[in-house]
């Protein structure tokens, strides 16, 4: 594959893992099995079944005619939020947690943001009758409650990280920190293509299944596979690797990654990281994030606590420097907006993090024969506290 | 003038003399800088070789500190608030070899050196009289591969991090890599934690010692007492005492406290 990793886990300048000794028995036991292991038919074979049988995959490619009207182009939407438990997260999660088996670890450890990618791993944990932690923002956990209780019916213990700014950075902070204490029998389930190589890579491939689908599903409704647009909103950048993935090569495909500007890209109060942040090193890996001139990470804002993170994975950097992919942004308001949209005229409350890339297509222009894809990564049932507030229902 | 980059020959520094000289009971601590107040960082310094330490760790702060516990993350947090930088470090270290003698070494991670541009960080460092550096989050292969002609020109010393965990081969590639001493990790840990002695632990010891490296060995992580510091002297050349030194800066007067401190270590 042209934009994938290079053997020393580095996409172009991007990439590498930079982890304490403490980590590198764990990080690398996985470097070297995790190709192993996924292209092992019999782990594919468990894969598959549960994607179709536990998680409700193939999701369906909908196209969106209210939507195709209004923007004047074929308007898909990848339906990742129909998925078990909400939102892509857990195509990766049923992943690592089939990894993790073969490695025979007991005991699992994740960090989470918006609660997603946490009530997904608890899930899998559930699922698979293994022990799980989850490590979640002080503040996170207070603006998603109830994907708190979620996690918690499905057996999972749910730490606050009281430390720093109390955010998704800091939960993944102190996972690392439960990882170096416990190196022997237990997985870390990094939640995006972010964290030391071969994070980025391994849940990259898990994700992949998205963009692997949706090109089947092209090819029933418009005789072809390849659409002209595939939109996708970033944080860490999961969904947007997965609904990339299988487009990569085909240069004709404009990718368009959309970032949370927040209360605006100069605000100060904004999440866009390819707008704000420089090169450095976060979480493992060499990327682009946002930090002071002296090198601190600086706290990112965004309403939507999915797309709050400070930096993005690497080989979205990567795919940013070398133009293969664009990187835009939306406020605050605009998704909002979006979602609300969204609702009203398809009948889907989508997730405020979803909600950004789909207020990206008021700034686009299209021509009437375009195929758009757009990934509708989770659902807005943990968002509605905050529509409701928003908007005074 | 024997300096020339193209020399890359390695000439003696501090910490090389120290280690020729004296093979045990080296006792080293680490503080961080900018905590708890600014400009204090010499002054520590100085009190601590007046009261007998053998070298010296100074830590700059970092803002996600993955490696550290609660006290180091704290006194990190702190100085950062009251404004402490690399620059500012830098600053302060200008009087450092007109007051301080031992060995000192700067610890941090990676990010914040970086930014700073790492042959510029190394060149600086070296210049104001600093010996070595520990970066726990730069791995092997980047050090050797991009990063370690700057350490050697500017004669500072790489120190290594080693671990319960990590392997026998990987132990001897991390003795050619250093020039120095290695820095033993008591177990597994975030700092911060309580040396718990455990047979598995005295094995690992053993194990390290039955190798016989060429460079010293020096034990941290845990260590907070004379107790734990005479048991890791048992086993290494010496040992480092972080986070309980921290916690003596919080409290007041602690100037005067640190011949107190060293002394019960011994």
């Amino acid at each position: 594959m042209k934009y994938g990793v290079n053997e020393h886990g580095y996409y172009g300048d991007f990439g590498g893992a930079y982890i304490p000794e403490m980590l590198y028995p764990n990080v690398e036991e996985l470097r070297q099995q995790y190709l192993n292991i996924i292209n092992d038919p019999d782990f594919k074979a468990e894969f598959d079944d549960l994607l179709k049988n536990y998680v409700g995959r193939p999701s369906p490619l909908y196209h969106a005619k209210r939507y195709s009207e209004k923007y004047g182009a074929n308007i898909f939407f990848k339906r990742e939020d129909l998925n078990h438990t909400g939102s892509h997260k857990i195509n990766n999660a049923i992943g690592q947690i089939l990894l993790a088996k073969r490695l025979g670890k007991k005991r699992i450890i994740a960090e989470t943001g918006a609660g997603q990618h946490g009530v997904a791993t608890a899930t899998v944990c559930a699922l698979m009758g293994i022990e799980c932690v989850v490590y979640m923002g002080e503040i996170d956990m207070a603006r998603q409650a109830p994907n708190v209780s979620r996690m918690k019916m499905l057996g999972a213990t749910v730490r606050p990280a009281s430390s720093g700014s109390k955010t998704l950075k800091d939960a993944t902070n102190e996972a690392l920190r439960d990882w170096i204490a416990n190196p022997v029998d237990t997985h870390y389930i990094i939640g995006s293509v972010v964290g030391p190589y071969p994070y980025p890579d391994m849940v990259a491939r898990f994700q992949s299944i998205i963009s692997e689908e949706t090109k089947k599903q092209l090819v029933e409704h418009t005789g072809k596979e390849l659409p002209e647009y595939v939109l996708a909103c970033v944080g860490g950048g999961s969904n947007a690797m997965g609904m990339f993935y299988h487009f990569l090569d085909n240069e004709q495909v404009k990718l368009v990654a959309v970032e949370a500007a927040g209360k605006g890209v100069d605000s100060g109060h904004s999440a866009a990281t390819t707008f704000l942040g420089h090169e450095g090193v976060l979480h493992g890996s060499r990327t682009i994030l946002m930090q002071t001139p002296d090198g601190q990470v600086v706290e990112p804002y965004s309403i939507s606590a999915g797309l709050d993170y400070p930096g993005i994975g690497p080989q979205h950097a990567y795919l940013y420097k070398i133009n293969r992919a664009q990187y835009v942004s939306v406020t605050d308001d605009e998704a909002m907006k979006a979602g609300l949209l969204c609702s009203q005229m398809e009948g889907i409350i989508p997730a405020i993090e979803s909600s950004h890339a789909l207020a990206q297509l008021e700034k686009m222009k299209f021509n009437l024969t375009d195929n758009v894809v757009i990934c509708l990564s989770g659902r807005g049932d943990k968002d509605l506290d905050t529509f409701i507030k928003y908007f005074n229902y | 003038m024997n300096n020339e980059p193209s020399t890359i020959s390695y000439t003696m520094n501090r910490l090389n003399q120290l280690f020729a000289s004296k093979k045990d009971n080296l006792l080293s601590i680490y503080y961080t800088a900018g905590y708890p107040a600014l400009n204090t960082t010499v002054d520590i310094a100085e009190a601590l070789e007046k009261a007998g330490a053998d070298f010296l760790e100074v830590g700059f702060p970092y803002s996600d500190p993955v490696a550290d516990g609660p006290t180091i993350q704290h006194s990190s947090e702190q100085a950062l608030i009251n404004g402490m930088t690399l620059d500012h470090l830098f600053e302060e270290l200008t009087e450092l070899r007109k007051r301080v003698t031992i060995p000192i070494l700067l610890m941090g991670y990676f990010n914040p050196i970086a930014q700073y541009g790492i042959e510029r960080f190394c060149k600086k460092a070296a210049e104001l009289g600093v010996d070595g550096v520990i970066v726990p989050d730069l791995p092997m292969y980047e050090y050797e591969a991009l990063y370690s002609t700057h350490f050697i020109n500017n004669n500072l010393s790489n120190i290594f991090l080693v671990t319960p965990q990590t392997s026998s081969d990987r132990i001897r590639k991390i003795d050619e890599l250093s020039n120095s001493f290695i820095y033993l990790l008591s177990s597994s840990s975030i700092t911060g934690g309580s040396l718990q002695l455990t047979n598995s632990i005295e094995d690992y010891y053993k194990r390290i010692k039955a190798m016989e490296l060429k460079n010293p060995t020096i034990i941290g992580f845990g260590i907070s007492d004379n107790a734990t510091f005479t048991k890791a002297c048992e086993y290494a050349n010496g040992a480092i005492v972080g986070s309980k030194f921290v916690k003596l800066l919080a409290e007041d007067g602690y100037m005067e406290k640190i011949p107190a401190f060293i002394q019960s270590m011994r």
